[in-house]
Parts: structure tokens; sequence; C-alpha cells
């Protein structure tokens, strides 16, 4: 791929605090337009990593381009460009929604500030709440204030470290419908998520565990990288039945959608073994089916526990 | 690095209004000035001994020897040499070498044999008058039994008369030895260190706890117009508590300000620029704002009690008075006074403003060391 096209493109990131790498030859493209996943546990590097991409860190060792710009050398055009919202609500609680905006459009010497204030308040819906405290906003309202405030300067790509965290779900949709308009207008958007439902609206999917990339590439692509081989289960009294799977040998992963069971594991013959012999019994139905992007990312996140700890065998 | 205005007064607005938001932190800005000069006012007693004292002699006789050793083994006096106008001790007294001056007249013991009752002069600097005090009281009787044990055999007549000589205490700055004198200008060096260490500290690291920080400087914003931004508005605090306290001073205790306004003005900028150093010092240690007001507190403590402000100075011992010198206070106390209560000018004030230029150079090395790594 040609690195014009890519509106991230990092190579061998590394990042060191005190002893520990954080994170680890890391590798991204982020192409041009694209609603980029990213994907890890807490404690993975998700956060270190957005940070050095937009010059907020200054890596270790590594190399690569955000925009066009040098990640090691350009930070302040890098930071004139990028709209980066990150992971915990950095609005001033004490200032009212329209001095937040304000004050952010003062921090890019934006040229019609009031006008741009004014629109972006229009745009949200806050124009008659402009001038009460942020802090007393929905969490919903506070995130979309903040993802208001990174735009204000109209940046082409939009860092968004899991923007979503603790947001009910409808705020959620919402906010999620305002990243895919931004993205139709041609906004590249880079989005570190926990949630399965936000990875599967992805165009690309990177994964991370303990600083290390695992995985990568367009979203439909991943199932058959990963190589999970499935069986759905139908038939009676489908919680014991999800129960006894999960005692299973030959069964890695278990997951239920209502009253339908996935299982799966990369050993298909295993897997197979285990379904011929419940077939015989022929109290449920098993099919066999391609694994889809839902068990995928379960199986990616069921492997992954917190990362704030050494992992204590080989990585992964 | 290009400084742009419009950032630097986008903070500096926005840290204003932040201010007068938290209505609590602005009253107390206001309020406690005000209400530790009331408490403080009162007098605070102590007993120092060891105090610098110089002697005029123009008499040598064992009398004067006996008087001089009386006053040594007393151990309110630590005599630390001679002098031998009437200017040299008056300039000693004023820059704080010495707490005392004694002055034995010419044919002192000739005079007490002839009955003559001469007059020894103990001169002292009483803008201190706790630190003089105790070793005014004590003089006299000194004397006394210093000349009775003296006066033995032939002589022993001129001891027995009803006064063999007199001591007469003069004392310069404080005549009235009025203790508010003394406290009020080493309390604005307290109070001043006090809200403009915390207050800076808090307020940037504030910024960093709420998260507001990291989406702060991943603006265009450069970290010397958000540093700036935050502390300037602190500065005015600054200005704001030390006229109201002038104020509450001069209306309430009548405290006098004899001194070069200029040179209180040069001292004050100084000391608050330590301050303030201290304060974003302490911002690049602490975690939270909790912990950023503790370690402020923890740098009060010894402002309070070795700088002079709590027990003279000159009555610490050796190691305190070490660790008191390295204390910006210290030296904006003795500046202070000498420029309120004592009438010095800029030249008079000289060594306190080297020696806090001194430290505040300390502190802002470590403090720009640690921001660096911070921001990474
Ligand atoms: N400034 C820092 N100093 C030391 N350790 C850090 C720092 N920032 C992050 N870490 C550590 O690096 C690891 C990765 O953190 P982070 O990038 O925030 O992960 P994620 O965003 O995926 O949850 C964590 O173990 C975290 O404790
Ligand atoms: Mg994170």
């Amino acid at each position: 791929m040609n690195t014009g096209d890519m509106a991230i493109s990092v190579r061998g990131l590394t990042k060191t605090f005190g002893s520990r790498t954080v994170v680890d030859h890391f590798d991204m493209d982020v192409p041009k337009g694209a609603i980029y996943g990213f994907l890890g546990p807490n404690g993975s590097g998700k956060t270190t990593t957005i940070r050095m991409m937009c010059g907020l860190l200054i890596p270790n060792g590594g190399s690569g381009q955000c925009l066009g710009y040098d990640i090691l050398t350009e930070p302040q055009s890098i930071k004139e460009n990028v709209g980066y919202m990150t992971q915990r609500f950095s609005l001033y609680e004490d200032l009212t929604i329209r001095e937040n905006l304000d004050f952010i459009a003062r921090m890019y010497r934006m040229k019609n500030r009031k006008t741009d204030v004014d629109d972006a308040l229009k745009g949200l819906g806050l124009t008659d709440r402009a001038n009460q405290l942020a802090g007393t906003l929905s969490g919903g309202w506070k995130q979309r204030l903040s993802l208001a405030c990174c735009m204000l300067h109209d940046p082409q790509l939009l860092l968004l470290d899991e923007p979503t965290a603790g947001v009910d779900p409808k705020a959620r949709r919402d906010f999620w419908d305002e990243i895919r308009r931004l993205s139709a207008k041609g906004v590249t958007v880079l989005v570190s998520t926990h949630y399965m439902d936000e990875a599967v609206q992805c165009d690309y999917i990177a994964y991370i565990a303990y600083g290390k990339k695992l995985i990568d590439g367009p979203a439909p692509d991943i199932p058959d990288m990963i190589g999970l081989n499935t069986w759905r289960i139908e038939g009676p009294n489908i919680t014991k039945m999800e129960a006894e799977m999960r005692r299973t040998a030959g069964v890695e992963q278990v997951a239920r959608f209502g009253s339908v069971l996935h299982v799966s594991s990369t050993d298909g013959a295993a897997l197979d073994r285990v379904a011929a012999e419940h077939r015989k019994k022929g109290t449920y139905h098993w099919q066999k089916q391609k694994g889809g992007l839902e068990e995928a990312f379960i199986y990616l996140m069921a492997t992954a526990t917190d990362n704030f700890t050494e992992p204590k065998e080989a990585a992964e | 690095m290009s400084f742009s205005f419009t950032r630097f007064g986008a903070v500096l607005f926005k840290e204003f209004v932040q201010m007068r938001r938290d209505r609590i932190t602005f009253g107390m800005m206001i309020g406690v000035p005000i209400m530790q000069l009331l408490l403080f006012g009162f007098a605070i007693n102590s007993d120092p001994k060891h105090l610098p004292t110089l002697v005029e002699m123009a008499d040598q006789g064992p009398v004067t020897r006996a008087v001089l050793m009386g006053m040594k083994t007393s151990a309110y006096f630590n005599f630390q040499g001679i002098v031998t106008s009437q200017e040299d001790g008056d300039r000693a007294l004023r820059d704080g070498s010495a707490s005392f001056v004694v002055v034995i007249p010419p044919g002192f013991e000739r005079d007490v044999v002839r009955g003559l009752a001469p007059e020894i002069l103990l001169s002292t600097d009483a803008s201190d008058p706790s630190a003089a005090g105790a070793a005014v009281g004590a003089i006299s009787g000194i004397v006394d039994k210093a000349v009775r044990q003296t006066l033995t055999g032939p002589l022993h007549y001129a001891a027995s008369a009803a006064d063999p000589f007199s001591v007469t205490v003069h004392k310069q700055y404080n005549p009235e030895g009025r203790t508010s004198t003394n406290i009020v200008p080493g309390l604005l060096g307290i109070i001043l260190s006090m809200t403009m260490v915390m207050i800076t500290a808090v307020a940037i690291v504030r910024e960093t706890e709420r998260g507001t920080m990291e989406a702060l400087i991943a603006t265009p914003v450069r970290p010397f117009e958000v540093m700036l931004g935050k502390i300037m508005p602190y500065v005015l605090v600054g200005y704001v508590q030390t006229l109201v306290f002038l104020m509450a001073a001069h209306f309430l205790f009548e405290v006098p300000f004899i001194g070069s306004p200029f040179a209180f003005f040069a001292g004050f900028n100084l000391y608050i620029v330590v301050n303030l150093a201290l304060g974003f010092l302490i911002s690049t240690v602490a975690k939270s704002q909790m912990q950023a007001m503790q370690i402020s507190f923890f740098t009060l403590l010894p402002s309070i009690l070795l700088s002079g402000f709590m027990f003279p100075f000159a009555g610490m011992p050796g190691w305190a008075q070490t660790i008191g010198t390295a204390i910006p206070a210290t030296h904006f106390l003795r500046l202070t006074r000498k420029v309120m209560l004592k009438g010095a000018d800029l030249a008079d004030i000289s060594s306190d403003m080297f020696a806090m230029a001194i430290i505040m150079l300390v502190i802002v090395t470590v403090a720009l060391k640690r921001y660096r790594q911070t921001l990474d």
C-alpha cells in the first residue's frame, strides 16, 4: 500500500516506562476515510500507542507519519490537524458549554471563532443551554460535547480513545451514528473500544495485547485469520447445555445469542468429534457454520485478561 | 518556538473564570490573611539565648571584664566582637548581625570606685521584642552580681553603695516592645508562602488529575503558554493579599512602614516568584490535589518554625539556622522587618535578595528538569 493513502502509518513503535515495555514494535496502517477499530484489553497499550501517534509521547523506537507529518519531528503540525478525544472526560466542568468550546477555539487560533462556536452549539442542539456548566451535563451529553470540541477545528483525522466507556446504550448508538456521519464526510476515525458491538461497525480492526499487535486487517477478514471453527446448537433447556459445553474438553468458547448457542474452537477436528458425539443423542440440533465477526471478537476478548501485570507465559 | 498571546490569554482568562467560580478558595485567599493576622497578632513568648552581641569597650579594667564575663555566663549574650564607634554598632543592629550592642563608657571602673554611678548602655534591636525582652530583663542582675563579686577588699565600700552604676537600655526600632509589630511582617511572609505555593501546586495538579491537561496539550498550545497563563492570576492574588494584609496591619495594629516602599516591592516580587516556582515544583511531584496540598503544608512547617517567625533566628541551634537559611521565608522575613520597622532601603536588603535569588535558581532548575520528565 502507498503511504500517501494512509492517514496514519507507523512502524516498530516502541515505548518503555522504566524497565517495562508497554508498546512493543507496533505497526499500523490506517487508510484515509476508514473507521479503524483499535481493540485490546485494559492496560494493553492502546492509549499509549494513540498518544505516540499524535505527538504527545515520544516513542523510544520506531517511526511513522500521521497525516503526512513525521510523528517524531512534527508533533506541532500533527496537533494542529488532528482531533484527539482523550479516554477521560476532559472538558472543564466549572466552565460553561460555550466557554469550553470557545477555549478550544482559541487554542487553535480559529479565525471565525464566534460563528464556529455558535454553529457547534447549534449542531449539538445546545444553543439554549450554552451557559450551563459542562459539569452538569449527563454522561452522553458530555461525550457529544467532547466530540464537538475535537471537531471544532475541522480535523481530517479523529483519534477517539474509548469514547463510549461508561455511556448508556442509547447514547452509544447516537454517538456511533455521529461517527459514521463524520466518516461519510471523509474524516478518518481511529477508535479504541471495549465493546464488541462497536467493533463490528469498523472497517478495519487491529487487536493489541501486552503491547504487541496480535492481528489486524479489514474487519470481514478477521474471522478467517483467527481460524475459528463454529457449531450452532439449538434445542430445549439451552442453559443446561451451555453449562455442559463450558465443561467439555475440545470446546474453547461458548457464546449464547438468545436461545442459540455458538461453540467454537481453533482445533476444528476436536470440536467436530464433540459435535458428532452429541448429534448421535439427537436432543439438540447441531449445525456447522462459518465463524462470524462476533465469535472472533468474543474469542479475542475472552483470551484477554487485564494486561497490567506481565504475561504469565509467552505473550498471547 | 512561537509564543501565542491568543492562547496565553485564553488560558489566563479561563483560570480567572475558574478562580471566580471556586467561591471557597476565593474567599479563603482574602479571608485567611486577616484571620491569621488576628490570631497571630497576640504575643508569642519565648526565652531565647545566645543572642549575637557586640561590645563597644572604652574601659579595660577588671570590673569591666567581670561584667562581660557575667553576661557571657548568663547564656543570653553571645559576644561576637568589638566595635569602635557608635555607627558601627548601629549598622550591626540595623542589618541584623547583632541583637545587642553593649557600651561600656570610658573610666567606668574609676567612676564606680568613686561612687559616681556610671552608666552602661545596652542598645538592642527591639523589633523582635521576644528576643530582646528576656535578656534585657536579666541584664541589671547580671551586671550587679559581677560588680559586687569584683569589688571586694578595700573597694568593698563602693559595691555596697546603693547604686554603684546603672544600666540604660536603649530599645531601637520598636521602643514600646510590642510583639505584634514584629509578628505582622513575619506573618505576611508565611501567608504569602502558604497561598502562593499551595494554590499554584493545586491549580496545576488539578488539571492533570481531572484529565484536562492531556486534552490541553493535545491542542497546539505550548507548555510555556499554559504555565504562564496558569501562574499569572495567582501573582495577582498575591498582590491583593499583600495589600489587604498591609492595610489590616496598619489599621488594626498600627504597624509602621518607615522604609523604602520600592525596596519592599522588589523583595516582595522576588519572594512571590520563588514561591510560585516552589508550587510549580510540587505540582511536578504530586499525583493528586490532596498530595499537592499535603506537600505544600509540609514545606510550610519549616517556614513557620525555622524562619525566625516563631522563634528568633539568632536563638536557634546551629543546625536549625542552617536549614532556616535555605528557606525563602527566612530572607523575606528579615527583609520585611528591615524595611517596615527599621527603615531599610534597597542596599540594606541586598543580601536577602541575593539569598532568595539563589534559592529560586535552585528551585527553578529542579522544577524544569522534572517538568520535562512528566510531559513524557
Ligand atoms: N506515564 C506512564 N508511566 C508508567 N506507566 C504507564 C504510563 N502510562 C501508561 N502506563 C502503563 O502502560 C500500560 C499500558 O497503558 P495504556 O496505554 O493506558 O493501556 P490501555 O489504554 O490499553 O488501557 C499500563 O500497564 C499502564 O499502567
Ligand atoms: Mg486506555
